[in-house]
């Protein structure tokens, strides 16, 4: 039963392709599954999501990621599940900092040209989810689809 | 964007690795302390990092790491000695509470029968 549950869905840095359209769809598929979504990010990470959602369809609710973190550690929100989308050492360090401030599980959601390597250094309670793509989503999607929440 | 960017700052280290920041304060620090992710400073700034995450003081200078997503980790150093009593006080009290407990659980293992004797009593 996850009606009513929340999801977080936490971006990194933008500059990776496939990030965008994977936080919209696993946004769509997680609403559509009755889960309240929220997403975090950079403001450039969220214009991005904004510009290909204008009429938030996907996407129903944003927040400035430094904003959130603060929001959670004052105990203000928590979440139920985290996916944290990441392609490099400080997406990975950001993982580490929901792992710990949060009482969410986390999915570390590993992609890019290095994702194996950054998938290694990951000791912190989190299921991964790895996948090296950059510019064709999905080899991560097919991989998110197999998630069982 | 944290107060910390409008604050009078030194960089030591640019666009590096969590891993590679926390071994440089661990070497160049005179005093180092550890805390969890979220440790809040200078009003407004959550710590991003990876436990354990290293605070090191260098004189009147707190050294810390700052995340970027898009840019990696930076070791800053600003000076203030507000902080860097704080970031003591708050060793203090994690010493305090690890010793409770230690008394605690002393406590607990002297209740238990000292002998045979003392079983066969019970």
């Amino acid at each position: 039963m996850t009606e009513g549950k929340k999801a977080l869905l936490v971006m990194g840095c933008p500059e990776v392709p496939v990030q965008t359209s994977m936080v919209i769809y696993l946004s769509h598929k997680l609403h559509k599954a009755g889960w309240i979504v929220t997403v975090a990010g950079t403001d450039a990470a969220v214009k991005l999501l904004k510009a290909a959602d204008p009429e938030s369809y996907y996407v129903q609710n944003t927040i400035d990621l430094d904003e959130l973190i603060g929001e959670i550690i004052e105990k203000k929100v928590d979440f139920d599940v985290c996916f944290v989308f990441m392609h490099s050492d400080a997406g990975m360090t950001y993982g580490a900092t929901f792992s710990v401030i949060s009482r969410a599980r986390i999915y570390a959601l590993v992609f890019g040209k290095n994702a194996e390597a950054l998938a290694e250094t990951i000791d912190y309670p989190a299921e991964k989810i790895v996948a090296k793509a950059t510019h064709n989503p999905n080899p991560l999607k097919n991989k998110i689809d197999k998630v069982v929440l | 964007m944290s107060c910390i960017e409008q604050m009078k700052y030194k960089l030591y280290l640019e666009r590096t690795s969590f891993k590679e920041a926390r071994e440089y304060i661990e070497k160049n620090s005179e005093e180092v302390y550890y805390v969890d992710p979220g440790y809040k400073i200078f009003k407004d700034y959550y710590i991003i990092g990876v436990p354990p995450v290293a605070m090191g003081v260098r004189g009147k200078e707190m050294l810390f790491t700052y995340v970027k997503p898009c840019h990696g980790t930076f070791v800053m150093g600003i000076d203030s000695e507000e902080e860097i009593n704080r970031l003591r006080e708050n060793e203090k009290e994690k010493i305090k509470k690890s010793l409770k407990r230690g008394l605690k659980e002393k406590a607990e293992i002297t209740s238990q029968p000292a002998s045979f004797g003392d079983m066969w009593k019970k």
